[in-house]
């Protein structure tokens, strides 16, 4: 086992798990104001209404289709009699289609960023690397389905062999370093960009994923909130410095 | 019965000048920042007129505030929660910047810049988006005082809908034409719409006061409730990407102050007051089949607050005795419900707005004057009134869901009003029959009378101050005082524009202005963390903080020759 290997799917992957994690928690406290979708429909919309339902929706997609492949044992489909033919054609299929979508969305709303007055002019320096790094992962991952349409099928270009194994053997703390070190240059090179995005993530605007506001379709319409300290559902906690003179009450 | 106190507004139209000093007092005090240049949270329409932004009236286009139902239940207009999230990655029908106006400044460095020559520099409009030539095609007045409105003036949505209803056609040939004034702020609505659209959940009502604000740091840029809202009353700051409304002025209110656009009103028609109303019946009277009968219902929500029930249901929800009190002298209550002179702006909206108008009778009087009547003479104004279905149908547009009755009897009272003071000022005796005609007597409608027309501050602004018990939570409540290094003039955080925690409004700025108004001394520069206050400078020497402090290092030559 190479010392790169090791360091590559021994390492990084927990490296990036840190920074995800912890970057989010930090920002999450440290920068509420600055958590927003920041969008840019306010200059224009006409691109963005075909472009980013486009993109948001394929990427829903791609994310449903790296569960079902990454998470999900080969063992478990073959037993409920699904044959590695089958799987391998309904994967490429959703697959392609999904990144397509998710390709050419992202591919409009660049093009947007970069046409649109008003909208290049709002677009930072962090939002140019983050359109970077998310472009080459989707790029190379619509790559790795690709190239493995004409491939032989051997046990080491079938990503279910060797990077789902090493993906899940990373939960249990024992990377399976060997069975990802097997797998094709394009997985790798997929991984390694898609764990710079991950590692980008907090401190972008992608953090918004963070909070999708799925709680809407529980919530009342109606919100109210109390000045007081009576206690009331989403109201925040005191800020320090202002605790109030005295001691708390004895309940017993 | 559950009694809830709301802060609500009356604007008494026919004293609106339209000269705007609200609207640029507030923008001064709120909405001078980058990210919102177009942004005006109290805005005045000149009507007939398309409005800012651009027709938001037209609810089949911007599909704001609430419908019924096939069962009757109440339903966002925009549809109900799984399709809101469905359209969350592009709002269908959010207004674009072309629907409000692109803002501008001018280059006025051209002028003094501008090299010898036979021309006269000009100072070209610059976008304050692209920062780029631009063109000005539109902006938040741009059909002020019926400007282009012989060709614009179609595009009302009212108009429209009165020109389609009846067979007169609103006129805009000069002679024909009734204008007035609308200002605008948000409605602090009983039945927001807005925070029915947040997905976060960031819009919330204040239990005490009613007033709806944005929780900064919980918006998160969803942009629905900019759909959401039927009057487009909440903006999206689009350098910060949050929502941000009308405050209600909230941190003078709280310590007993009128809003900036109140305080500053040139024809001093704007009134301040709590409402007593009844939270658990507020979905239900939104929620009445008829649109005509929106304005009763919300009339009915209104508790009199010398009800004895009404009383101990105030006491067991906690709303303090001064609290009561004031709620007995509040003007709007008297203006909304006692003489039912105010009406609420578009109940069909089915949000409850709590800013409410008293419908002008100027255009009536104007045109009986022009053509040389006696335009204080009872018989003249209710013939009028009677006459001209014009005005008081687009009036009853704005105002009633289009039934004319109300406005006619809200018109018939102001008339009444001017009548029988006239007849007063005249030295007759009072006509109690003139009030009569109108189902009011004499005496209130002298009382009506003298807060319409000469009601002082302390009448006009009623406003029971916040508890000072509360007082640490009242500032920046969803905003936060925990800055660690002094705040240096909005600072940028770590990820870029805007980001960091923000700098209270109401802290600094606020005790330092109260600090000056009480004090005997000069305020002290200090207290205003790092700004110059130039207002006490006597002339005299530097004024504090005006330059940076000099290295104090003894070794520097320049600080050698600073003759101190
Ligand atoms: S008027 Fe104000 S409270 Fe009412 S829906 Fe609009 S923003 Fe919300
Ligand atoms: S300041 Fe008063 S009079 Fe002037 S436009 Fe505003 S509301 Fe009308």
């Amino acid at each position: 086992m190479a010392l790169l290997d090791i360091l590559l799917w021994g390492v990084l992957p927990y490296v990036m798990v840190a920074v995800l994690v912890g970057g989010s928690i930090w920002r999450y406290r440290y920068d509420q104001f600055g958590w927003t979708t920041r969008s840019s429909q306010l200059y224009e919309s006409r691109l963005l209404r075909i472009g980013s339902p486009l993109f948001h929706f394929g990427l829903l997609f791609v994310i449903a289709g790296h569960f079902f492949g990454l998470v999900i044992p080969m063992a478990w489909t073959e037993a409920v009699g699904m044959s590695q033919g089958i799987y391998h054609f309904n994967a490429l299929l959703v697959g392609s289609l999904a990144g397509i979508c998710t390709l050419g969305g992202l591919a409009i709303l660049i093009y947007r960023r970069r046409r649109t007055g008003p909208v290049f002019m709002a677009t930072t320096r962090n939002d140019k690397l983050m359109y970077v790094v998310l472009a080459a992962a989707i790029l190379l991952g619509l790559w790795t389905t690709v190239a493995s349409i004409g491939a032989p099928e051997t046990p080491q270009n079938n990503y279910r062999e060797t990077v789902s194994p090493w993906f899940r053997s990373l939960f249990i703390l024992q990377p399976d370093i060997g069975a990802m070190a097997e797998a094709p240059f394009s997985f790798h090179l997929h991984t390694l960009v898609g764990m710079a995005l991950f590692t980008l993530w907090p401190f972008t605007r992608l953090v918004h994923a963070f909070t999708a506001p799925l709680h809407y379709l529980f919530r009342p319409y109606i919100v109210y909130r109390s000045r007081d300290e009576r206690p009331v559902a989403g109201a925040r906690a005191r800020q320090r410095g202002w605790s109030q003179v005295g001691t708390a009450d004895r309940d017993r | 019965m559950r009694v809830m106190a709301q802060m609500g507004m009356v604007m008494n139209l026919d004293k609106c000048i339209g000269c705007h000093t609200c609207s640029v007092t507030c923008k001064q005090a709120w909405t001078n920042r980058a990210g919102v240049e177009y942004v005006w949270f109290n805005n005045v329409e000149t009507r007939p007129g398309q409005g800012y932004p651009r027709r938001y009236e037209d609810q089949e286009q911007w599909r704001g505030g609430w419908e019924l139902n096939k069962r009757g239940r109440l339903k966002l207009k925009a549809g109900g929660r799984v399709r809101k999230l469905l359209g969350i990655f592009a709002s269908p029908v959010q207004p674009e910047l072309k629907d409000y106006y692109e803002p501008w400044t001018y280059d006025y460095q051209n002028l003094v810049q501008a090299p010898l020559g036979n021309d006269f520099p000009v100072a070209r409009p610059k976008s304050l988006i692209t920062g780029k030539d631009t063109k000005i095609t539109w902006s938040a007045n741009w059909d002020d005082d019926l400007g282009g409105t012989a060709e614009l003036g179609h595009l009302d949505p009212l108009v429209e809908k009165v020109r389609r209803e009846s067979e007169d056609r609103i006129k805009f040939e000069f002679e024909q034409t009734f204008m007035f004034y609308l200002p605008r702020i948000c409605e602090h609505c009983l039945n927001p719409s807005c925070m029915a659209s947040c997905p976060s959940g960031a819009i919330y009502k204040r239990e005490e006061d009613g007033i709806v604000l944005v929780d900064q740091d919980r918006c998160r840029g969803w942009r629905q409730c900019v759909t959401g809202c039927p009057y487009k009353k909440i903006y999206f700051n689009h350098k910060t990407g949050k929502a941000e409304k009308c405050t209600f002025c909230y941190p003078r209110v709280e310590i007993g102050l009128p809003t900036v656009c109140s305080e500053t009103c040139v024809g001093r028609l704007r009134y301040l007051g709590l409402f007593l109303y009844d939270a658990d019946a507020v979905t239900a009277a939104a929620s009445r089949a008829d649109p005509r009968e929106l304005y009763e219902a919300q009339l009915d929500l209104l508790l009199d607050p010398n009800d004895p029930d009404v009383i101990a249901g105030a006491r067991e929800q906690g709303i303090p005795e001064d609290w009561m009190d004031a709620a007995r002298r509040s003007p709007v209550y008297a203006l909304a419900k006692v003489y039912r002179v105010a009406l609420p702006l578009h109940p069909e909206y089915r949000t409850m707005p709590m800013v409410w108008y008293v419908p002008p009778l100027s255009p009536v009087v104007d045109l009986l004057r022009e053509q040389g009547h006696d335009a204080e003479d009872r018989g003249n104004l209710f013939g009028a009134i009677e006459a001209l279905r014009i005005p008081v149908e687009y009036l009853a547009e704005l105002f009633t869901a289009g039934d004319t009755a109300v406005v006619t009897d809200v018109l018939r009272k102001l008339a009444a009003m001017r009548a029988y003071l006239r007849g007063i000022t005249l030295g007759n005796d009072p006509d109690d029959a003139i009030a009569a005609s109108v189902g009011m007597d004499g005496e209130s409608l002298y009382a009506m009378y003298r807060l319409m027309a000469i009601a002082k501050y302390e009448e006009r602004y009623v406003i029971p101050k916040a508890h000072v018990e509360q007082a640490h939570d009242l500032e920046e409540l969803g905003c936060s005082l925990n800055f660690e290094e002094g705040p240096g003039m909005y600072p940028s955080g770590a990820f870029g524009e805007a980001s960091g925690r923000p700098t209270p409004v109401a802290v600094e700025t606020f005790h330092a202005l109260k600090q000056r108004q009480t004090t005997e001394d000069f305020a002290q520069p200090g207290r205003l963390q790092g700004r110059v206050n130039l207002l006490n400078w006597d002339g005299e020497g530097v004024p504090e903080g005006l330059f940076p402090e000099k290295p104090s290092d003894p070794g520097r030559k320049d600080t050698e020759g600073d003759g101190q």
